[in-house]
């Protein structure tokens, strides 16, 4: 039971070791890059409140990140389907035909 | 013309803000139109208006994932997106994606990584064309011949017909997609595509679109959908993990995705004016001009590469806008004639 508690524990200290390499598997080094957004030429609140987290709380970015690409996605999704709604076209219904 | 440019805070530069539009608008029309990210499409594009290329992948990524979910809501409309078979997918996609690189992490150890990567991109590119090329091929064959079958019409491959005769259970019907079969047959499919877009360090767009249509068996126009839904998760996912590096620019990310979301529409829409083999000759067609420019980066020709990839999405995205706005342009006419003779009787 131990020998296999320990092989699992080996198996999942080497997934979390290797799993920020696994995303940069098609590109280039820059992984090795540190970053630093300049904040003291950034007028607007909301920018420089990002850029801070950027600097400061990656985590917290990460999540800002993708909750507001998904908001942003979702209200471009709205407000295109609210306007295209306004072109007569029926948007609802459409005939599969292969060939 | 300061006006033109915009300040990428993290970047640190100004960067013209109407080609990320522009980019995002092409990107936007071929995805929404063949139901992939277009990850490729998009780094050359970011790369001539000199994008800085260490936040390249990861704005891209974050901007596939708000784009698809645009074209993944307009798809659903015309229910074309299976969302039972979405997720049943995307269990294979996840593990798949794990597997294939770990198969690139041993490969770098062996030091062979990058040209035998490049090499199996090419080498399944070239194959998904001439599958597509020559499924139509057969297609038209059959149609000259007289056969139909089905009442979606003429096929030419139908290798998902033999894969549909394994029955190992669970058996489950997807009714968008409007079939039944193991649901091992979508896990084994996704972890295969999953896999090798691991190993290719790619979305994967362009090789489960093909892979839902010929080995799946969904039609056309299901599969450009349901691949947007799955394009979408992942997209999320990498967006997340990228952030988590810094390797992400927000302010381009919402740039794009403005012109993506209007794109989007476009190419969409585009789905219901065209047949489902044309869809799948244009593909054809994208995946051909994605093909050629790896070879030519291989070789060191960069700027060729940028400009076959440029002038397929430029050429692209305007013959499906063309096949959109004279689709749209009938369908008013039609509505407009119908409702002239109904006010006449």
């Amino acid at each position: 039971m131990m020998e296999r508690a320990k092989k699992i524990a080996v198996g999942v200290a080497g997934l979390v070791t290797a799993v920020p390499s696994l995303v940069w598997a098609g590109g280039e080094k820059a992984s090795q890059l540190v970053v630093v957004a300049d904040t003291r030429v950034i007028n607007n609140a909301f920018v420089k409140y990002i850029a801070d987290l950027y600097n400061t709380n990656t985590l917290l970015f990460a999540v800002w990140a993708v909750v507001l690409t998904a908001l942003y996605g979702a209200f471009l999704g709205f407000f295109m389907d609210f306007l295209m709604a306004r072109t007569g076209l029926d948007l609802k219904s459409r005939k599969i035909i292969e060939h | 013309m300061d006006w033109l440019y915009l300040y990428m805070p993290i970047a640190g530069m100004d960067i013209l803000w109407p080609g990320l539009l522009l980019i995002g608008f092409s990107v936007g029309v071929i995805g929404g139109f063949f139901g992939m990210g277009g990850a490729w499409m998009v780094t050359p594009g970011l790369n001539i208006l000199g994008f800085p290329m260490a936040f390249a992948i990861g704005t891209d990524i974050a901007h596939i994932a708000g784009k698809s979910m645009v074209s993944t809501m307009r798809h659903s409309k015309f229910g074309n997106v299976d969302y039972k078979l979405g997720f049943v997918m995307i269990i294979g996609t996840m593990v798949g994606i794990e597997c294939g690189a770990q198969l690139i992490m041993y490969l770098e150890r062996l030091g062979v990584v990058g040209g035998v990567v490049r090499w199996v991109y090419v080498v399944f590119l070239a194959l998904i064309a001439t599958m597509v090329f020559y499924d139509f091929y057969k297609a038209e064959q059959k149609k000259r011949a007289g056969i139909v079958e089905g009442e979606k019409g003429t096929e030419g491959i139908t290798w998902y017909k033999t894969l549909h005769k394994i029955r190992i259970p669970p058996m489950v019907h997807f009714k968008a997609a409007g079939f039944t079969c193991s649901a091992w047959l979508p896990i084994m499919v996704s972890f295969a595509t999953g896999a090798l877009a691991g190993f290719l360090g790619i979305g994967g767009g362009l090789l489960r679109m093909p892979a839902l249509v010929y080995l799946i068996g969904c039609p056309t126009h299901i599969a450009v959908g349901t691949d947007l839904f799955e394009v979408m998760i992942s997209g999320l996912y990498g967006a997340f993990t990228y952030s988590m590096k810094g390797r992400i620019e927000l302010v381009a990310v919402f740039v794009m995705l403005t012109g993506a979301a209007i794109g989007a529409q476009i190419g969409t829409v585009a789905t219901k004016y065209a047949k489902g083999y044309g869809i799948r000759i244009l593909f054809g067609c994208a995946v051909l001009a994605c093909m050629v420019s790896i070879i030519l980066k291989q070789y060191g020709f960069n700027n060729s590469a940028a400009v076959v990839v440029l002038g397929a999405i430029s050429i692209i995205s305007l013959y499906i806008c063309v096949i959109m706005f004279r689709g749209a342009a009938n369908e008013l006419r039609e509505k407009k004639a119908r409702e002239a003779a109904s006010r006449s009787y």
